[in-house]
């Protein structure tokens, strides 16, 4: 396998990589809170939808980041009504979502589109279009170096470097601020929060939002910039993929950068079974390399890597005091 | 206290720091609190003493803004203040330390002393500024703590500490302590009243809840007695004495020393020789204990929490393994055999009542007659058939027990959780003792339990031993070994340091072997 060939594996890693970034940052967020988000999927994939829905109408990608984004935070709201305000179970809340979602999106798209439950093709201003970065043509002559900068950094669309720009950004709002601060005990102790002063139910409907937020940005860019456009259950997993990830992150961003990473490298192999045979030289079934990153997430979710503490108050509405 | 003395030319002007006036709240349709009037002057320490379920809790959860009061109002330093919510007590200089502390176990002493009171949006300034509090404050009022140490690998004084800094830190002049010593040693509780004498000393307002009268004796200016939602009255404590107090408390006459005759200890009835224990993580726990436990005594194990009693017990109660050689009733038993559970040793007539009876006495969301059939339910007059419970006899012999043992409300059907914790712990003791064993283990069997119920159990301890048989008595109240046991043990980093009889002893024997300093008591 040459270099090229080698960058061009990672490429896709990082595209593919970064729809369960940013979900799994969202689940971050929402389970350092306390709540434990399993709708991730739905969400991302109500934001696809309206994302390339609105973009196909409007001809912006721009309003149907907004829509999508919108959608997604509407979805974490009813996460949230049910989980905080009504103190119901949140898997269940969870699980609501992720089949509401995964039939509202194809029965609006059947009656907006009639295209069999898909969105247009987007294309020009409705995308997310690849930057290139500055020199990148320049520098691809050059070897190694050059060659990463131009194939591997550059040519992403805008949603993978905010993706990446959100792990620091994660890392320092959950440890070195105030909000992290009590985001964090809000999962561990909520108790602890409360008798400081602290309003708990406040604090974990704005981790609700962020993580619709970010899970919004994760069906935007699965429907605008890995693809153009949306098809039917498009997010195939990859809100679970993205727990799985977050489980074996920790429930840290760093660590989720990696783990996030490590799933989208699994995907990628699936996509070039060549690669995978000039390597191993195994003829390796191309059905066992799409299954891959699930069978991943089962060896992961079955606890086969470390032990890993979720935060402690996580799953347990909040009830003040008897 | 001198700032607002020149209001007025006499010296009794001052404002009490806290003044209740006619607080009243009901749960449904119980009457927590009764028309409840205090006055609390600054720089004292005030007491509230009243059994569990007085209304000590709901009076003071009012104070700190959990509970609305349905009618009543509160001033605070002479003026009225409304306390809707924990921001407004805190606001109002009062802080509270929980008697199950409200810390993030798995953050730092610093950051659980910050959160909720941080200067701004990044946490650097805010660490800083409490780092260096906080080394004055411990400089001060020996409140030492590591601030960078985890809350989960602080002793429990330790933790107790830290919602004692969290106070301080919000500027409280005015700390709730919500019975700060039930889960403390003897000598954390010292150094707490140490804290607290020097906190009043600088002119901080001191509430103590505790339904110890020991307590109440030794640090507190003034008290308040409750009983049954009311307040019975306020006394100076230099002016009454414990016997006083308890009457007050429970509104009868109530004996405080344990009427016990002389023991008359008979044959052995368990040898333990050269047991000891290695933790999971390779920690030598018991380090060759040697005991003999004779019928018709109470052989009572002191020592500070942490040297190898827990594990003693649950060794003996078949909950741990262990090398060493154990004779029952002069049968060879070993204790590394794993076929060795609760279930074994109480067919051999040894009955135990854990440590702990929230976590291994009791499943707390089960029925109180299904508590008192656990580690019995094979017994024959339990089964209907070969396969099926007989639950309605066990439910007539639960309710029938649960009466002998004063259980209130003696109702079998009740999930142990709606028990208080005396009634609770006397619905482990009745499952334990009315089977009539050789031997009871028992381990802390008035850990947070009150007066009235202490009396109680201590006499069914008495009247067992007085049937002849054995019991080994574990607990880290020295007063209660002191009065129950007839011969002591002190154990100190998983060995033995010497027994002694408690007439011959002190308190200040004891605690020098609790300590593990045995030349002092050789010289003695």
């Amino acid at each position: 396998m040459d270099f090229l060939t080698l960058l061009q594996v990672l490429d896709t890693t990082v595209r593919l990589a970064t729809p369960l970034l940013f979900a799994c940052l969202a689940g971050l967020v929402c389970e350092r809170a306390g709540i434990f988000d399993i709708g991730l999927e739905g969400k991302m994939l109500a934001s696809a939808f309206f994302s390339a829905a609105v973009a196909a109408i409007s001809g912006s990608v721009w309003i149907g980041l907004l829509a999508g984004v919108m959608a997604s935070v509407a979805l974490a709201g009813v996460h949230g009504l049910a989980s905080i305000t009504f103190r119901g179970n949140q898997l269940i809340s969870g699980v609501a979502i992720n089949f509401l979602a995964s039939g509202l999106t194809v029965l609006i798209a059947q009656d907006w589109f009639g295209q069999g439950g898909r969105t247009p093709s987007l294309s020009g201003g409705a995308r997310f279009n690849e930057i290139k970065l500055p020199f990148a043509d320049l520098l691809s002559g050059l070897p190694y170096i050059g060659q990463s900068y131009a194939e591997l950094f550059s040519g992403h669309s805008l949603l993978v470097y905010v993706g990446f720009l959100t792990v620091p950004l994660t890392w320092w709002v959950i440890f070195r601020t105030r909000f992290g601060l009590r985001l964090r005990a809000a999962g561990e102790n909520p108790e602890a929060v409360d008798t400081a002063g602290v309003n708990v139910i406040r604090l974990r409907y704005t981790a609700i939002a962020i993580c619709g937020l970010l899970c919004g940005l994760a069906g935007v860019y699965l429907a605008t910039g890995l693809q153009a456009g949306f098809v039917k259950e498009m997010s195939s997993g990859r809100g679970f993929i993205a727990l799985a990830a977050l489980i074996f992150a920790k429930w840290r961003p760093w660590y989720a950068l990696f783990s996030c990473l490590l799933f989208g490298f699994f995907q990628a192999l699936s996509f070039r079974p060549d690669v995978v045979k000039a390597v191993t030289s195994l003829d390796v079934p191309g059905q066992l390399l799409d299954a891959l990153p699930y069978i991943l997430t089962v060896v992961i979710l079955a606890g086969f890597v470390g032990k890993a503490i979720p935060p402690r108050a996580g799953g347990e509405p909040y009830v003040k005091e008897n | 206290m001198s700032e607002s003395s020149e209001t007025a030319g006499r010296p009794d002007a001052v404002a009490p720091a806290i003044e209740l006036r006619g607080i009243s709240k009901s749960f449904g349709h119980v009457q927590a609190n009764k028309d409840i009037s205090m006055r609390v002057m600054p720089g004292t320490i005030h007491g509230i003493i009243g059994e569990n379920g007085a209304g000590k809790s709901t009076l003071m959860s009012i104070l700190y803004g959990f509970y609305k009061a349905d009618a009543g109002e509160i001033l605070v330093g002479g003026t009225k203040t409304d306390i809707p919510d924990s921001q407004a007590a805190i606001a109002a200089g009062i802080g509270m330390v929980f008697q199950h502390f409200k810390l993030v176990e798995n953050f730092t002493v610093l950051e659980n002393v910050i959160l909720g009171a941080e200067d701004g949006v990044r946490l650097k300034p805010s660490l800083a500024r409490a780092r260096s509090l906080l080394t004055e404050l411990a400089r001060e009022y020996e409140l030492n703590v590591d601030p960078d140490e985890r809350i989960e690998d602080l002793s429990v004084g330790h933790q107790q500490r830290v919602e004692i800094l969290k106070a301080l830190y919000r500027h409280a002049d005015i700390l709730i302590l919500d019975e700060p010593t039930g889960v403390l040693t003897p000598s954390e509780a010292d150094h707490l009243f140490r804290i607290l004498k020097g906190l009043r000393d600088e002119g901080k307002t001191i509430i103590l809840i505790t339904h110890k009268l020991r307590e109440i004796m030794d640090v507190t200016d003034t008290v308040s007695v409750m009983r049954r939602g009311e307040m019975t009255a306020t006394v100076r404590t230099s002016g009454t004495n414990p016997q006083e107090l308890a009457e007050l408390m429970v509104g009868r006459k109530v004996l405080l020393r344990v009427d016990k005759k002389k023991a008359d200890p008979g044959k052995k009835v368990l040898e333990i020789e050269d047991l000891r224990v290695v933790d999971d993580d390779g920690v030598e726990r018991l380090k060759g204990i040697s005991l003999d436990l004779r019928q018709g005594e109470i052989l009572g194990i002191a020592g500070v929490a942490g040297n190898g009693q827990s594990e003693l017990l649950q060794v003996l109660g078949g909950c741990r393994g262990a090398t060493g050689r154990i004779r029952l009733n002069g049968e060879e038993i070993d204790p590394s055999d794993h076929v060795l559970d609760g279930q074994v040793w109480r067919g051999r007539g040894v009955s135990h009542v854990p440590e702990d009876r929230q976590r291994e006495g009791l499943i707390l969301d089960f029925f109180a007659w299904e508590n008192m059939a656990f580690g019995y339910h094979h017994a024959p007059e339990y089964q209907k058939s070969r396969w099926l419970m007989d639950n309605a006899a066990i439910r007539r012999e639960s309710g029938k027990k649960m009466e002998r043992f004063d259980v209130r409300p003696p109702i079998p059907e009740l999930a142990a959780k709606n028990f208080s914790g005396g009634n609770q712990q006397k619905i482990v003791l009745a499952r334990e003792i009315e089977r009539d064993p050789d031997v009871l283990l028992v381990g802390q069997p008035t850990r947070g339990v009150d007066i009235g119920a202490i009396e109680f159990i201590h006499q069914q301890i008495v009247e067992l031993r007085d049937r002849g048989k054995a019991i080994l008595l574990l607990s880290v109240e020295l007063d209660e070994i002191l009065s129950l046991a007839d011969r002591i043990a002190v154990m100190f980093d998983g060995q033995i340091m010497g027994e002694r009889m408690p007439d011959q002893t002190n308190e200040h024997e004891l605690g020098l072997l609790m300590a593990g300093i045995t030349d002092t008591a050789s010289a003695a």
